[in-house]
């Protein structure tokens, strides 16, 4: 197990370093250029050398690439805004600010948004799929059915903006979603989060719900499950203890997916409700050519993603005693 | 009689039709004994048997008649007292050891599960418990094998843990179906020799089923041959597998090849397949497989069904006369066609 990790953490590594060249070096294909951004309207050549040699943008790309991989190991010196110590993710070409910071203030959003909806999708995936398994082909599983598959259609922008319209501003029923520290207040955290939470779960529920209901039925009629019944377990330990196992390993992979690209930035739902998350300081990095921002981002979205991957794998041994992992 | 299955009907409402799997079936095991159920696949083998053990959809499944066990009633019995019954009076082995243990668990989790369900020990007791009945079965090393799980064992190792957790609670009736079929030749052997074995010791009865007349012949002291979901001959295994009956009998030991025939005499296997459950022959199921049709006529044979006569001791359900019969198994096939 131990060796496992390693080695996966290892290659994670690799494949975070071989995205961040990618996007490095494919900002630069883009035309539009940062230091002109940061000279301002009236824009004379000797200012603008000047903001780009501010900015590190006048060394050849591979060499300003190197310098940011470095920072984020050793730190790194700005001329004229002193040393950036490691982990240095450099600082905002539109503010100023370092990156560092941005991230770690904004995080916690990204964070709770996603784990809080997760909490009620998987949940409610999950238990709807088994009661739709278990119920085959009678009125609760074609509600459920047909539910998911309209949760399925939905967008987040559709479902956010008309919950936003009635439950917010006209029924009254949510207060205003926005993100307070779970530190300073968490009725309020819980409050400002709760309508987002429940329209992103509405999406992503209809997934578990199908996929659980699916394995569901064929693992009920797996020779290990008859065997179970025809040793006198009762069918409520039939079901959770031995059919419900067979079913983790696909929820599990799906899960994994969803989180590692949720924590990476659910760009649309921040959007929708106005909360400042990684999605959308993502989305305000693009918009403002902010180099060392964008960078950060794809950081943690990539970073998110291939640790879910690595978690995912690992709980693979976990769940099912035949994975060896070496 | 310890188990009494009297006019067994079993039916399955599909959306092609009702599937007749098992119709007005009769049989008696005592303790003690093995009765073999033998038959093709689709004849009603398991479905009767997953009959015994209330392990139907009752929404798909209609099953009438009675099923009288040690006195007891399962047709229409509680579900609560079904659960009781199952793993602890009544246990059932499968055929394919490997996917009829759970791959979640251990074995030794899986045996003790039982026991404890049952008997209401302790942990530690039901593990003890687990243990001894792997060393009961024959595992080696059982204090170590007790948490191996089931891809860690061989295949017949496997066989004998399904075993182990079938006998666990030390059950009056061992349903074994088709047992040794997934299993090489030495290891089905040993599995065979096993059963016997733990029968001589307990006392349990058992139900056999199998298509393999050779596993029949060393095992079951009665026989039950099943074709299209009805019992077509009953006997002694010495009575069924010396003296058969019925031409469907015939068929199956025709088709089973021995170390006893010439090389160059062909495997004589029965025509034809098996019908549909669905729309069965009239009269006789076996009517247009038959190869002594003629003898009788198709009028006969079709006409109204044969009933499994006489109704103790060796019978079987066919219109042809006991002379006819004791002169036809004497001629090879070829003769009276």
């Amino acid at each position: 197990m131990l060796r496992f990790l390693t080695r996966r953490v290892i290659g994670a590594a690799v494949i975070l370093v071989i995205i961040s060249g990618v996007t490095f070096f494919l900002f630069f294909v883009i035309p539009a250029d940062p230091a002109r951004l940061a000279c301002g309207k009236v824009c004379p050549p000797e200012t603008l050398a000047q903001a780009r040699h501010n900015l590190g943008l006048d060394h050849p790309v591979a060499v300003q690439f190197v310098s940011w991989l470095g920072g984020i190991f050793v730190g790194r010196d700005y001329p004229g805004l002193g040393n950036c110590p490691a982990p240095c993710l450099g600082y905002s070409f539109v503010n100023r600010a370092p990156v560092f910071e941005t991230i770690i203030d904004r995080l916690p959003v990204t964070i709770a948004l996603t784990i809080g909806a997760s909490v009620i999708f998987l949940t409610f995936g999950v238990a709807t799929g088994i009661i739709a398994a278990l119920r085959q082909g009678k009125a609760l599983d074609k509600i459920a059915s047909i539910s998911s598959l309209v949760g399925a259609s939905m967008q987040i922008y559709f479902v956010g903006t008309l919950a936003m319209y009635f439950f917010v501003y006209q029924a009254h029923i949510f207060p205003q979603p926005k993100y307070i520290p779970i530190t300073e207040d968490p009725v309020g955290w819980f409050n400002g989060l709760l309508l987002p939470w429940i329209v992103l779960a509405i999406i992503f529920t209809a997934n578990y719900t199908r996929m659980t209901r699916s394995t569901m039925v064929e693992n009920l009629s797996e020779d290990y499950v008859r065997t179970a019944r025809a040793k006198g377990m009762s069918g409520r330990s039939v079901v959770m203890r031995f059919a419900l196992r067979g079913t983790l390993t696909p929820i599990i992979t799906i899960f994994g997916v969803d989180l590692g690209q949720l924590i990476g930035g659910a760009i649309i739902t921040e959007t929708t409700f106005g909360l400042q998350g990684i999605g959308r300081l993502s989305v305000r990095a693009v918009d403002y050519s902010d180099l060392p921002t964008l960078m950060a981002t794809v950081l943690v979205a990539a970073g998110a993603i291939v640790g879910m991957n690595i978690v995912v794998d690992a709980l693979y041994a976990v769940i099912d005693p035949r994975v060896r992992l070496s | 009689m310890f188990l009494e299955v009297n006019e067994l009907t079993v039916d399955f409402h599909t959306e092609d039709g009702v599937v007749h799997a098992v119709d007005r079936l009769s049989f008696q095991v005592e303790r003690g004994t093995t009765l073999g159920i033998v038959g093709e696949s689709g004849s009603g083998k398991s479905v009767t048997n997953l009959a015994v053990l209330g392990l139907h959809n009752p929404e798909t499944a209609k099953i009438s008649g009675s099923i009288a066990f040690d006195g007891q009633e399962l047709i229409g019995a509680s579900r609560s007292s079904m659960e009781k019954l199952r793993g602890d009076r009544i246990a059932m082995i499968f055929q394919d050891p490997l996917t009829s243990l759970s791959p979640f668990h251990t074995i030794g989790a899986q045996i003790a599960e039982v026991y404890r369900k049952h008997k209401g020990v302790s942990r530690s007791s039901a593990r003890d418990r687990a243990i001894e009945m792997l060393d009961r079965v024959g595992i080696p090393q059982p204090k170590l094998r007790v948490d191996d799980y089931p891809h860690q064992f061989s295949g017949g190792m496997r066989q004998r843990a399904m075993i182990a957790m079938a006998l666990v609670c030390d059950p009056g009736l061992l349903i074994a179906d088709e047992p040794t079929t997934a299993l090489d030749v030495t290891v089905q052997a040993q599995i065979l020799d096993l059963l016997s074995e733990l029968q001589e010791q307990s006392g349990t009865a058992i139900v056999l089923i199998t298509h393999d007349l050779g596993v029949v012949a060393n095992t079951a002291h009665n026989v039950l041959v099943m074709y299209a979901g009805r019992a077509v001959e009953r006997g002694t295994t010495h009575e069924v597998l010396r003296e058969p009956r019925h031409p469907y009998t015939w068929g199956l030991l025709g088709s089973m090849p021995s170390l006893r025939r010439p090389v160059d005499l062909p495997l004589a296997p029965v025509r034809g397949t098996p019908p549909s459950l669905i729309h069965l022959p009239s009269g006789c199921p076996f009517h247009p497989r038959c190869d002594y049709l003629k003898l009788l006529g198709k009028e006969v044979c079709a006409g109204d069904r044969p009933e499994l006569s006489p109704e103790h001791g060796h019978g079987d359900a066919c219109y042809l006369t006991l002379k006819q019969k004791a002169e036809l198994r004497e001629r090879p096939v070829e003769e009276t066609k």
